[in-house]
């Protein structure tokens, strides 16, 4: 029988939620790396027992972590003790260095920073991982301050696309209040050379040739807390989600706004709709309907709960503008949680699962995209992301 | 034989359970020992000292004989008893909590 083994990435530590197909029995486990803060965890497509995990602390930075066997043994890829005394390390797996050449990083020194003026470039940590749809050992790693990276050795080395950086917006980046991080990465399963990445507060993002130059996609998006609220870059892009059949079609969870693009982020229109509110951080595709589509409306970008009390997700089956709440199984009274940018994500199976975890500790699964929910856990740290992969 | 003393999660990240022992050829100073501790185990490479700066991260700390040692030269010699192997060198979280 088939199964799910949902990634969870924590405050605290990560934990791998595991059930057979039913998803009635979960099997916990974790904490894994415990009092770290684990920012993302994910699969591979192509090796479904290789895993990575983004491990940090404000104390000790960053870590990278692998596991070849589905979350039950992880290693530091190449970090391991060195046998013999004066040998050479056989890997670097928690360097990210920006690539300041004047080849390839132009170089690129220095973006806006929260006042306006220029601050230099500096390393903080990886948001997001994102494994090659092919390859198990080519992960690409969205890092803050916003840069993309990718290892091609399994996490031993990383180097960075400084196109990405250096293709001329980069200057006028800014942080938004969660840093300014390089959040959200897809690979487009249609063609290899393309892929979309969003970064807060600069926008989304696309190359068409593998990662050597890019260009913004932001035409449509408007921010009323920016100079100019059309701009080419400054648009604080929370999440954007695709569905593989339909690579070209994006939806966009904006600091405020749901939009969609049709062409490819081209151009954007806004699908806000219904909503009680338009701001929130996740966004989903549903796995076998590509118009359906899932939101956690959040209050305010200065209020960062649900509003009213009410832990509701919201689905629209007509791809934007028209939504219906999801309440069965959720708290509908005194519920003041969040539900952070990677924290949602849908499994496969033929009634497809869909997932998310709060800010409280819980993560729910729908079993029936979204018609009813329950906890799998309810009491775990704040959590930070959730994955899910559908097992053979 | 060089005494060094990690904090907890420095311990778990490298897989050792008490002090490390480390030798030493030559000047014993925080740059020398922290060489020889990241050549002995990689992956404590940046969480103690930047990748590329090697500058002290800003949350961590350096004692040793009951001295803060945060803020000597990092080549400088460390005291006699540390390079005897008497006493450790301790890396240590400069806040708790969190």
């Amino acid at each position: 029988m088939s199964g799910v083994r949902v990634l969870v990435g924590t405050r605290k530590g990560a934990f791998v939620l595991t059930a057979d197909g039913k998803r009635k029995q979960w099997d916990v486990s974790g904490p894994h790396f415990p009092g770290w803060e684990i920012y993302h965890l994910k699969g591979s497509l192509a090796d479904p027992n290789r895993l990575y995990a983004s491990q940090s602390s404000g104390w000790f930075g960053q870590v990278i972590q692998r596991s070849c066997d589905g979350g039950k043994t992880w290693e530091t890829p190449g970090g391991g003790m060195t046998i013999k005394p004066g040998a050479m390390p056989a890997g670097e797996s928690n360097k990210f260095v920006y690539d300041a050449s004047p080849e390839t990083g132009k170089p690129l020194t220095t973006h806006q920073w929260y006042d306006g003026t220029q601050h230099p470039w500096e390393f903080k940590r990886v948001w997001h991982l994102e494994p090659s749809l092919t390859d198990p050992d080519t992960v690409y790693a969205g890092v803050e301050d916003a840069g993309l990276f990718r290892t091609s050795d399994g996490g031993k080395t990383w180097q960075e696309l400084a196109g990405l950086r250096g293709h001329g917006t980069g200057p006028s980046w800014q942080p938004g209040a969660g840093g300014m991080c390089l959040h959200t990465i897809l690979l487009d399963p249609s063609n290899a050379r393309r892929m979309y990445v969003a970064i807060s507060a600069a926008g989304a993002f696309r190359t068409d040739d593998a990662g050597k130059t890019w260009r913004p996609i932001n035409r449509g998006l408007r921010s009323q807390y920016i100079p100019n609220p059309t701009a080419e870059v400054g648009h604080c892009v929370h999440r954007i989600a695709l569905h593989r059949s339909r690579p070209g079609v994006l939806f966009m969870q904006k600091h405020w706004d749901v939009m969609r693009s049709d062409d490819a982020g081209d151009s954007w229109r806004e699908v806000s709709g219904n909503l009680p509110t338009d701001f929130g951080f996740v966004i989903d595709v549903h796995a076998h309907e590509p118009e359906t589509i899932y939101v956690v409306p959040i209050k305010s970008d200065s209020e960062h709960y649900v509003p009213d009390g009410k832990l509701r997700v919201y689905r629209s089956r007509t791809g934007g503008t028209e939504w219906e709440a999801l309440t069965q199984g959720l708290p509908q009274r005194d519920c003041y949680v969040n539900v952070l940018r990677d924290a949602m994500a849908v499994d496969s199976l033929d009634a497809c699962g869909v997932y998310f975890g709060t800010s409280g500790g819980q993560v729910y699964l729908s079993a029936d995209a979204g018609d009813s929910w329950a906890p799998i856990v309810r009491d775990l740290p704040a959590v930070l992301s959730v994955e899910v992969q559908t097992l053979p | 034989m060089i005494r060094v003393v990690l904090p907890p999660h420095l311990r778990t990240l490298a897989h050792v359970r008490d002090e490390v022992q480390l030798d030493i050829a030559g000047r014993v100073t925080r740059a020398s020992v922290l060489d020889a501790l990241e050549a002995r185990y990689p992956v404590l490479r940046g969480t103690i000292r930047d990748h590329v700066t090697e500058q002290r991260r800003p949350f961590l700390r350096f004692f040793a004989c009951e001295r803060d040692l945060t803020h000597e030269p990092p080549d400088a010699p460390l005291p006699a008893a540390v390079a005897e192997g008497t006493e450790p060198f301790v890396v240590l979280g400069a806040i708790a909590g969190g």
